[in-house]
């Protein structure tokens, strides 16, 4: 057979004719051809729904098999990382927040953590907890977008309306403390802006009690649904070792079944006082990622439900006024105050030269902020490793030999923000 | 964490087996790093990863800093981490920048504008970038972070399969992250301009 098949081939032959031939030739031989395929590459974006943001992927397809892929990113980079070079370092924020937009609060912990062991700030204990409050609302509404788009992307449009339907509660309670929906610049340096106001808690405990009715109809609507089980289990599994060797953090990493959340590592805030759990999945397919999302929003609820509990009185911002802006009402009557407030508006506090790298737990990984400081009041190098940057590494593997229609699947599981990724 | 001590052990250690490997330790604000000799970096990364007792299996992140105007001006930050011990180490190689060499300090400004499509192997523009070597043999997860070092800062990484700019645009000229390459604006071309003075980009 092997003798006979190059020179038929030459024939322009079809897959089905040439085994036609071969067997007519060759009565009672076996004949195993494998399909002709051609290698096709395909251009996936920059602009398309299933993307989550402006990124492109070069695809390269056997049939519907995925053999190759390479991801091209950089088509919202804006030079953040540039633009906090020429800011003080108080008006950093701002920029920093703005990379991961669904990750607003973890950003700002990263930067003002980072800038804080830097000036060996100490902030007060009513600053942590709020913080930890907004660091866990934050990551409900970043897993709660992440939860309808991925369900849109699989067709279940419903669960995508009930998500944002709760997501705004809990942009309603941003609104609530800090003012603004998204991008708050809710922390500061030394603490956070502004104290909760009046019946916060009695809404965020409201709040608790329907998602976690919310949640239940989540799972309700998906856990058993036989397309999303279909469609999610058993797909895009890559081994925790290879996971470890990308660099991968965060949900991911813990759907491969290990436990890692810098939450429970990394000492910052008040997450040692926190009683809550780390979920793991066994397989680390799709299906395993949205159980850990899903598991870790109610864990989430359970530190926020702490927080609330054990809220202690007192000053939400230190009161070393070489770092923090005196009071409103303190500059009418005292020179000192004055003085202050306009040295730290105009110039800004200087650091003492030195460099660190803070990272923190964001709701797709390991957020970690280098600040080079050179002595003067602006930083000389903002650096973020950025969770999404680092884990679309890992698509690559995720996708190869798997058809195209799971790869939009996998790409939704692996939650990447473009902004982020490109900053 | 290692503290000073503790990494007095470790830069004995290494230099030990790789003589001038580690150039300088530094424990300050509870963080610890190794300075090492730019051309030693495998090597060094290697002893970190695999040594036992040490097993700095995972690669955090990789950074590039231009410490401008000091000198050797680029550096390459690598976090390492141990996950058992929960211990963090930085390394940074030290690279200076070769387009300074013989030249004054004052006049370091024109190595903004080498062009991208220049930067192959053999030509000028080339020997006028710093050169370190690829670690992502030894830590796949470097791959991205060691492309946008030199997008950012023209840091070419020797061994590296895919060595091309990732966040900005293929043709772009100059390296963006460096401290003299100035934050300014780009002529946007509209068409609306066009009828008052025709040509005004150009």
């Amino acid at each position: 057979m092997s003798d006979l098949e190059p020179a038929l081939r030459d024939e322009g032959l079809t897959a089905t004719a040439l085994k036609e031939e071969l067997a007519e030739r060759m009565p009672g031989a076996t004949i195993e051809l494998e399909a002709e395929q051609e290698m096709m590459t395909v251009n996936m974006g920059p602009h398309h729904p299933a993307t989550h943001g402006v990124l492109r992927l070069i695809v390269d397809l056997e049939g519907e098999v995925v053999k190759d892929l390479k991801p091209v990113v950089g088509y919202v980079h804006t030079g953040i990382e540039k633009s906090c070079e020429t800011m003080n370092y108080w008006k950093v924020i701002p920029f920093v927040e703005r990379m991961d937009y669904l990750g607003y609060f973890s950003n700002m912990e990263s930067y003002c953590g980072a800038v804080e062991k830097l000036i060996d700030l100490e902030i007060p204990r009513r600053a942590q907890y709020l913080r930890v409050l907004h660091l866990e609302l934050n990551r409900l509404h970043s897993h709660l977008v992440w939860l309808g788009t991925s369900a849109l992307d699989l067709g279940a449009m419903g669960v995508y309306f009930y998500c944002f339907r709760d997501r705004d509660r809990v942009l309603d309670i941003f609104e609530m403390s800090t003012g603004q929906r998204m991008h708050t610049r809710y922390f500061q340096i030394g603490g956070v802006a502004e104290d909760i106001p009046t019946g916060f808690e009695q809404k965020v405990r409201e709040m608790i009690v329907t998602l976690n009715t919310g949640i239940d109809q989540y799972e309700a609507l998906l856990d058993r649904n036989e397309i999303f089980l279909m469609r999610t289990k058993d797909i895009g599994v890559v081994s925790r070792e290879r996971l470890l060797e990308l660099g991968v953090t965060g949900p991911l990493l813990r759907a491969s079944g290990e436990a890692w959340d810098l939450r429970k590592e990394e000492d910052y805030l008040t997450y040692d006082e926190m009683d809550f759990d780390v979920p793991v999945g066994t397989v680390g397919d799709g299906y395993d990622r949205y159980r850990v999302r899903l598991t870790e929003m109610r864990e989430s609820l359970k530190i926020i439900e702490q927080c609330l509990d054990g809220m202690p009185e007192g000053p939400w911002i230190s009161d070393d006024r070489k770092y923090v802006l005196p009071p409103r009402a303190e500059l009418s009557t005292s020179m000192e105050s004055l003085i202050h407030h306009f040295k730290l508006v105009t110039e800004g506090f200087r650091v003492a030269p030195g460099e660190i790298y803070n990272p923190v737990e964001s709701p797709r990984g390991e957020l970690g902020c280098f600040i080079l400081a050179d002595g003067s009041s602006k930083p000389a190098r903002v650096h973020f490793r950025e969770p999404s940057f680092v884990n679309l590494q890992a698509l690559r593997d995720m996708t190869i030999g798997e058809y195209v229609a799971d790869l939009i699947q996998t790409l939704a599981m692996l939650d990447p923000i473009l902004g982020g990724i490109d900053r | 964490m290692p503290d000073a001590p503790g990494l007095e052990l470790i830069l004995a250690e290494i230099n030990r087996t790789e003589s001038g490997a580690v150039i300088d330790t530094s424990f300050d604000r509870e963080q610890a790093s190794l300075v090492v000799d730019a051309t030693k970096v495998i090597s060094v990364l290697t002893w970190l990863k695999e040594t036992p007792g040490q097993e700095y299996t995972f690669l955090s992140s990789v950074h590039g800093v231009d410490y401008y105007p000091n000198t050797p001006r680029f550096a390459v930050h690598y976090e390492l981490l141990n996950r058992e011990r929960y211990e963090r180490l930085r390394v940074k190689a030290l690279l200076a920048d070769p387009a300074a060499q013989g030249a004054g300090e004052a006049d370091i400004a024109p190595v903004a504008a080498v062009p991208a499509e220049d930067v192959m192997s053999g030509s000028p523009a080339h020997d006028q970038l710093p050169h370190l070597a690829s670690c992502v043999d030894l830590f796949p997860t470097a791959e991205f972070q060691e492309r946008e070092v030199y997008d950012f800062f023209g840091v070419f990484f020797d061994g590296h399969p895919d060595m091309r700019r990732i966040l900005m645009p293929d043709d772009y000229v100059g390296w963006p992250q460096r401290r003299d390459f100035p934050v300014g604006g780009e002529p946007v071309i509209f068409t609306k301009d066009e009828i008052a003075s025709p040509g005004w980009w150009q």
